[in-house]
């Protein structure tokens, strides 16, 4: 039996603005994902500790407040400090292109920028997943 | 036979003819929609506004209802404000700013505030690490709200602050300053977010929950109309819920019933409608679908002024008009080949204007990818100066009434609305509906309807789903010098040890006190700010009586 | 990777029990997807569960429960006890796919390491769902939560068997919400341990406390069972009738005077989850019952009947997952085509698969180790 891929969608930071995330979470949702909302204002302790009792194969975030180069590396040091190693760890929303490779150095996988159709996303993940 | 019979029976012989040349030529597509998806007839003629009554319904500029416009010359007069929203990381940085934007005859300040002074966090609190002076300036106590207007006369300016939970705070603060300055609080001029409810459902800068929310709300309007009576304390916002993703209905409808639930609790708190509502000001998006968003505005007009009259008995015109400012629509920007939001930005401009915006602020290019750089910004201020000095578009009021299409968008609009906030009022209004997750729902699923027509290439976006080139990542971006979070949390622990701890703990006290009564959370508020007791500190007093607002999710 | 742990039973049994999160959540994983590997794991654990107490929340959309049950973790937590949370929400059912958002209410406690919070999606079937969730109670049970919540949105009958999981039922109502007493009625009234208001803050909270109230009053005091259930120390199950607590006459209860049964009823409570008011008498309450439970024998009764219950499921599952997979399977593709074109009945047909089954001998062959476990339990 397949296993139904688990994806943590969180806002790291604090803007409000959480179009992007919600729909991503539905196109997830509607792939047949199981689709782990934490919602606004999430610090990366919080995302990575909710990534681990979730058990969930795949970690997004969005931000739009320019925090990113500060926020998503924390995440996958988080990650690194706590040994996880198979989870994926994708981001978006408004993040100037020049910043990609440094988040990629990073451990973030990919990061998806306005205007990426969900299904990019969709397929992205599932051909990327970890375990 | 009357014009009117005379026309049906024109109009049956004419579509006979379309349909013969259907089969040779056919259209571009079966159906055709407005940029909110509402259909499009292919003609528009008198038969679509068949029983309507021009004064009735229309009526004349500066007059009920208002379809025509707030004022009765409009831009004749003077143009429109051009008001172009800014954030700077520090109150140093943006004070110099508005030292040079008065030199230049500005006499409006816009300040964009720092996520942390938005949610009511100090700079030094966890959550704000990455976020201090990111998208505005960082306000932390008085000591920076004094450096922000240095050297700047009070009685002088008009000063328009995005803030929202913390409104009453910094309100407060800017209090405070006149007072230092010699000004007394009856000479200020400006204007205050201050919409709660819009955060809850579209911008997410909230703090505490409705009911003591709205109490803030009213305590301030309750305060204003007695200290500060030339203050604007509200802008009733659609922007963020239309960026959320709505529909233009559903950004009037809204609003307007958020606007309704304002009235409503200031009335309850004991305030008399004519006193407060001309005060009362309205904050609008413009898309890029010219006629409809023409007709919204219009239509807002329209419905707002019938709500104040009928519904609460508004005896003053001025309780009867919606004057509000717009905003360009950020979500419709592309990083795709960002020149082309250049065009997007000038079509949604002339909208506002056609529309009768009392201000407005123009999105730059550059926007979907990073802050805004002063080059782009500078076009988007030019693109207003354009539609005001060449197009001819506001040489006369209200160019397109009476255009078929127009009106009957207008009428459209507003009877759609007017379905909503019926719906709304049958949930015990804007905040029950919040509560519910009704509000969210509906903007969720017509922002998943959008995301869906542009993937599927129903909706055509150039650059992003056709015509799209191969392009580089775009140069010269702007970048937040990353050290002003540890320049902030270095003043604020030297705040901390200078300030007099003891006046500090009495305020703070006495605001909690308050806070558990029904008494006036303004003057605590005034006191605490004073005695330099810190935003975040305010909020914290604040929280631990109302608790905080956990988002409803809608997905 | 997915096999951390996999190799290893007892191994795994050891960092569940020391308490590693990834080792627990990952055998969630497993467990909820009926992952094979993962069963040696579980067996082994088995004896090492049993000592939290698990307190079901369920109640109708918008009465605020991720919000109670966020603050119930923190009251639990001042208290120093260890905390687990099973979130149980909807799958799609077009789809399979789910968005599980009860964790936004429980930030307050995301960072404490003595807290575990869990979501789980209710993926198509009822006795799955109800298997995992045991499962999942039991592994954070043996991880050494003290205290294990599961909360479920309570408008069907699946969520109500996912509560009796439970050995305390919290039902919340809130007022505001028109029908919510109505949804109440429907037969999940008896369920209830304790019962709570929430945002009591608004307009009509106290009718709606009234109203529960009066409708214990006629479901508990005027029928001899609710009678019975309540001098046996909780409204569970109405079960057999138990020592009684505090002198109340143990000579046929239905003779009782009225308002000392009405003194038993179960507590009906006031809290505004948002700030916090009235959660410290609902754990006070909460635990009050856990007492009368232990004091009365009756969690063990409880339990017995909840372990029966799931027993009954997981022998069903497995009865129809071989049937399935043997003859009959195919057999009962063709009757159902058959059913569905009025060929047959579904009397017809059952006799005839029936029939089957008893000529192909037991599908259950093999299977009889599953009653000692249960009595061991």
């Amino acid at each position: 039996m397949e296993r139904t891929i688990r994806v943590l969608v969180a806002k790291p930071g604090l803007d409000g603005h959480d179009r992007g995330a919600k729909v991503i979470a539905r196109a997830l949702r509607d792939a047949g994902m199981e689709v782990v909302y934490t919602g606004l204002r999430q610090t990366p302790e919080q995302i990575v500790q909710a990534a681990v009792q979730e058990d969930v194969d795949v970690i997004a975030m969005s931000i739009l407040s320019g925090a990113h180069n500060h926020l998503f590396p924390r995440v996958t040091e988080l990650l690194a400090e706590k040994k996880v190693d198979d989870v994926l760890v994708i981001g978006g929303g408004v993040i100037p292109e020049g910043d990609y490779e440094f988040l990629k150095s990073k451990g973030i996988a990919a990061i998806f920028g306005p205007g990426t159709p969900t299904g990019t996303t969709v397929e992205f993940i599932r051909t990327h997943l970890k375990r | 036979m009357s014009g009117n019979e005379k026309l049906k029976v024109e109009l049956e012989r004419w579509n006979a003819g379309v349909d013969k040349s259907l089969a040779k030529h056919p259209e571009r597509r079966k159906d055709f929609v407005t940029g909110s998806k509402a259909p499009v007839e292919r003609l528009y003629t008198p038969a679509d506004l068949a029983g309507r009554e021009y004064l009735d319904d229309i009526g004349l500029p500066g007059e009920y209802p208002f379809t025509r416009g707030v004022q009765t010359t409009m831009y004749r007069g003077r143009f429109w404000t051009m008001r172009q929203y800014a954030g700077f990381a520090t109150a140093e940085e943006s004070n110099k700013r508005y030292k040079f934007l008065l030199e230049q005859g500005q006499t409006g300040l816009s300040v964009a505030f720092d996520l942390p002074t938005q949610i009511g966090y100090d700079s030094d609190h966890p959550l704000s690490a990455g976020e201090v002076g990111k998208v505005g300036v960082a306000i932390d106590s008085l000591a920076d709200m004094e450096l922000l207007f240095d050297g700047i006369p009070l009685d002088k300016v008009s000063t328009s602050m995005t803030i929202n939970a913390p409104a009453a705070v910094l309100l407060a603060m800017y209090i405070a300053v006149a007072e230092k300055q010699g000004v007394t609080a009856d000479k200020l001029n400006g204007t205050i977010q201050n919409d709660i409810l819009k955060e809850y459902v579209a911008r997410g800068t909230y703090i505490f929950p409705p009911e003591p929310s709205m109490r803030l709300i009213t305590d301030i309007f309750a305060y204003c109309s007695k200290e500060v009576p030339a203050w604007n304390t509200i802008s009733i916002s659609g922007y963020h819920i239309r960026e959320a993703g709505s529909t233009a209905v559903q950004e009037v409808a809204f609003t307007l019933a958020d606007g309704i639930a304002y009235v409503e609790a200031a009335i309850k708190a004991g305030l008399d409608v004519d006193e407060f509502a001309p005060r009362l000001s309205f904050f609008f998006n413009a898309h890029n679908d010219l006629f409809e968003e023409v007709a919204k505005f219009r239509a807002a007009r329209r419905l707002w002024a019938k709500v104040m009259k009928e519904r609460f008995g508004a005896k003053s015109p001025k309780s009867w008009m919606l004057r509000f400012h717009t905003q360009t629509g950020g979500s419709t920007l592309t990083a795709q080949q960002p020149d082309n939001n250049v065009v997007r930005v000038a079509i949604q401009a002339l909208a506002a204007v056609l529309g009768g915006t009392q201000s407005l602020h123009t999105n730059s290019r550059d926007e979907a990818l990073a802050l805004p750089t002063e080059e782009s910004v500078r076009i988007a201020l030019r693109t207003q100066q354009i539609i005001a000095n060449e197009s001819g578009a506001a040489e006369t009021v209200d160019p397109l009434a009476g255009s078929y299409y127009v009106e009957s968008l207008t009428n459209r609009i507003e009877d759609e609305a007017w379905n909503y906030i019926r719906k709304i009022d049958s949930l015990g209004g804007a905040v029950k509906a919040i509560e519910h997750g009704f509000v969210q729902q509906e903007i969720q699923d017509a922002a998943y309807a959008y995301q869906m027509d542009v993937e599927s290439g129903e909706r055509v976006v150039v650059g992003l789903n056709k015509f799209q080139v191969k392009e580089s990542a775009p140069e010269g971006l702007l970048r937040v010098d990353p050290s002003v979070g540890a320049s902030q949390t270095a003043k604020l622990k030297a705040l901390r040890a200078k300030r007099d701890s003891s006046k500090v703990e009495s305020a703070l006290a006495a605001l909690k006190a308050a806070s558990k009564s029904d008494a006036n959370l303004m003057p605590p508020i005034v006191e605490a700010v004073k005695a330099y007791a810190t935003l975040g500190e305010i909020c914290d007093v604040l929280r631990a009586t109302f608790g905080e607002y956990q988002q409803k999710v809608t997905i | 990777m997915g096999d951390r742990g996999a190799p290893d039973p007892e191994g795994v049994v050891a960092l569940i029990r020391a308490g590693d999160a990834r080792t627990i959540a990952r055998a969630i994983t497993r467990a909820e997807s009926a992952d094979p590997g993962v069963e040696a794991a579980l067996r082994l654990l088995h004896r090492h569960t049993g000592k939290a107490h698990v307190v079901g929340v369920t109640g109708p959309p918008g009465s605020g429960k991720s919000t109670l049950v966020d603050k119930l973790v923190k009251a639990y937590r001042e208290r120093g006890l260890k905390v687990g949370v099973v979130a149980v929400d909807p799958s799609s059912p077009y789809t399979g796919g789910a968005v599980l958002g009860d964790r936004i209410r429980m930030q307050g406690r995301a960072l404490d390491e003595g807290v575990f919070i869990r979501s789980l999606a209710t993926r198509g079937s009822l006795g799955g769902l109800s298997k995992a969730c045991a499962e999942t109670v039991r592994i954070l049970d043996a991880a050494g939560y003290e205290r294990i919540v599961i909360e479920t949105v309570g408008v069907g009958q699946s969520e109500v068997d996912i509560v009796k999981l439970a050995d305390s039922v919290i039902l919340v109502s809130v007022p505001g919400l028109g029908d919510d007493i109505q949804a109440i009625k429907a037969g999940v009234m008896e369920i209830g341990d304790v019962f709570v208001v929430n945002k009591a803050d608004r307009d009509g909270a106290d009718r709606v406390v009234r109203e529960i109230r009066a409708m214990l009053e006629t479901a508990w005091v005027n029928t001899g069972a609710g009678a019975r259930a309540i001098a046996s120390g909780g409204a569970h199950h109405a079960a057999s009738p138990a020592n009684t607590a505090a002198g109340a006459g143990t000579a046929g209860a239905q003779e009782e005077d009225p308002h000392a049964l009405l003194a038993k009823l179960p507590p009906v409570l006031k809290t505004v989850a948002e700030t916090g008011e009235g959660v410290e008498p609902l754990v006070d309450a909460i635990e009050a019952h856990r007492a009368k439970l232990l004091e009365s024998g009756q969690l063990e009764s409880r339990r017995k009947s909840n372990a029966a219950a799931e027993l009954k499921a997981a022998l069903a599952a497995r009865v129809l997952a071989r049937l399935e997979a043997g003859p009959a399977g195919a057999e009962l593709l063709k009757l159902a085509g058959e059913l569905a074109t009025r060929e047959r009945d579904l009397y017809d047909a059952l006799e005839t698969l029936e029939e089957i089954l008893s000529s192909s001998g037991s599908p259950l062959a093999g299977q009889s180790g599953a009653s000692p476990e249960q009595a061991g339990d």
